[in-house]
């Protein structure tokens, strides 16, 4: 049951992931990119890591599918009239995924496992409550810096896209 | 839903982050718009928190699911500020295909 549904949603991940890319608008790219981060927010609640999949949901497709959706809207590409790249560079980019993907899987398949082996404890350790403890205790400079990284990103963003009027 | 792990195994959970990071290369490699390639960005980032994840599950340990909450916040950042790197660049040459971006090669 668990294996067959890790299966349909492994199948639905990587079948949308590829029409991101094949999509010629680029609208329908990034409704295929929100169904996208639905299915990988489905595979961590299996995981049983449901606020992390909230948060998941929330932050890709809320904030960032937003912000992209309003920068296509503002550049109104919502047409097909991208033209593709040359023959060869594109040849070139399918035997590179083609080989990246040969080696990263047979190297993984081939990999042994040694020393450490999967056993349920039963031990709580991604409930929301414990996931909060260790954020705030064990990772407490670290999470103050991230609140630093998004007020300068938040500053950079509006300055980078303000109209300039350097010339006058 | 406790064990998945055992049911499945982390092999095929390593197996499918390693196809989504090729697929976002891939995309990335393959596409001209400036946009697409962001959102194979994303694809790769995405592969790689579900593999955190995943190992988390695998050794019971919360600070990878911590990790991947900071890895978040870089994403969101890193989206905006590319977001309006690409508006500046399309008020300059009005698209934003790459090939056009060759002004520093003189």
């Amino acid at each position: 049951m668990i294996t067959t549904l890790f299966y349909i949603l492994s199948a639905f991940t990587l079948a949308t992931a590829f029409l991101t890319i094949f999509s010629k608008n680029p609208i329908h790219s990034a409704i295929y990119l929100v169904l996208c981060f639905f299915s990988i927010a489905g595979h961590y609640l299996m995981f049983n890591a449901q606020f992390l999949a909230i948060v998941h949901i929330i932050v890709y497709s809320g904030a960032i599918m937003i912000l992209m959706l309003f920068t296509i809207m503002l550049m109104n590409l919502n047409k097909e009239d991208e033209k593709n790249k040359t023959l060869w560079s594109r040849l070139a980019a399918v035997i590179s995924f083609c080989l990246v993907a040969l080696v990263l899987l047979a190297a993984f398949i081939k990999a042994q496992q040694t020393g450490y082996t999967y056993e349920v404890s039963g031990e709580d350790y991604q409930s929301i409550k414990v996931l909060g403890q260790v954020l705030l205790n064990d990772y407490m400079v670290p999470f103050e810096f991230a609140s630093v990284l998004l007020l300068v990103s938040m500053i950079g963003a509006v300055l980078l896209s303000k109209k300039e009027h350097i010339n006058n | 839903m406790e064990n998945i792990l055992q049911e499945i195994g982390i092999d095929n959970y390593i197996y499918l982050s390693a196809l989504l990071f090729c697929v976002g290369a891939f995309g990335v490699l393959y596409r001209r718009n400036a946009i697409v390639m962001f959102m194979s960005i994303e694809i790769m980032l995405n592969a790689v928190n579900l593999l955190l994840v995943a190992f988390s599950t695998y050794h019971q340990d919360a600070a990878g699911q911590v990790f991947v909450f900071f890895s978040m916040a870089v994403a969101a950042a890193e989206v905006a500020v590319g977001l309006a790197i690409l508006v500046a660049v399309y008020r300059n040459i009005s698209n934003i295909d790459i090939d056009n971006l060759k002004k520093l090669k003189g």
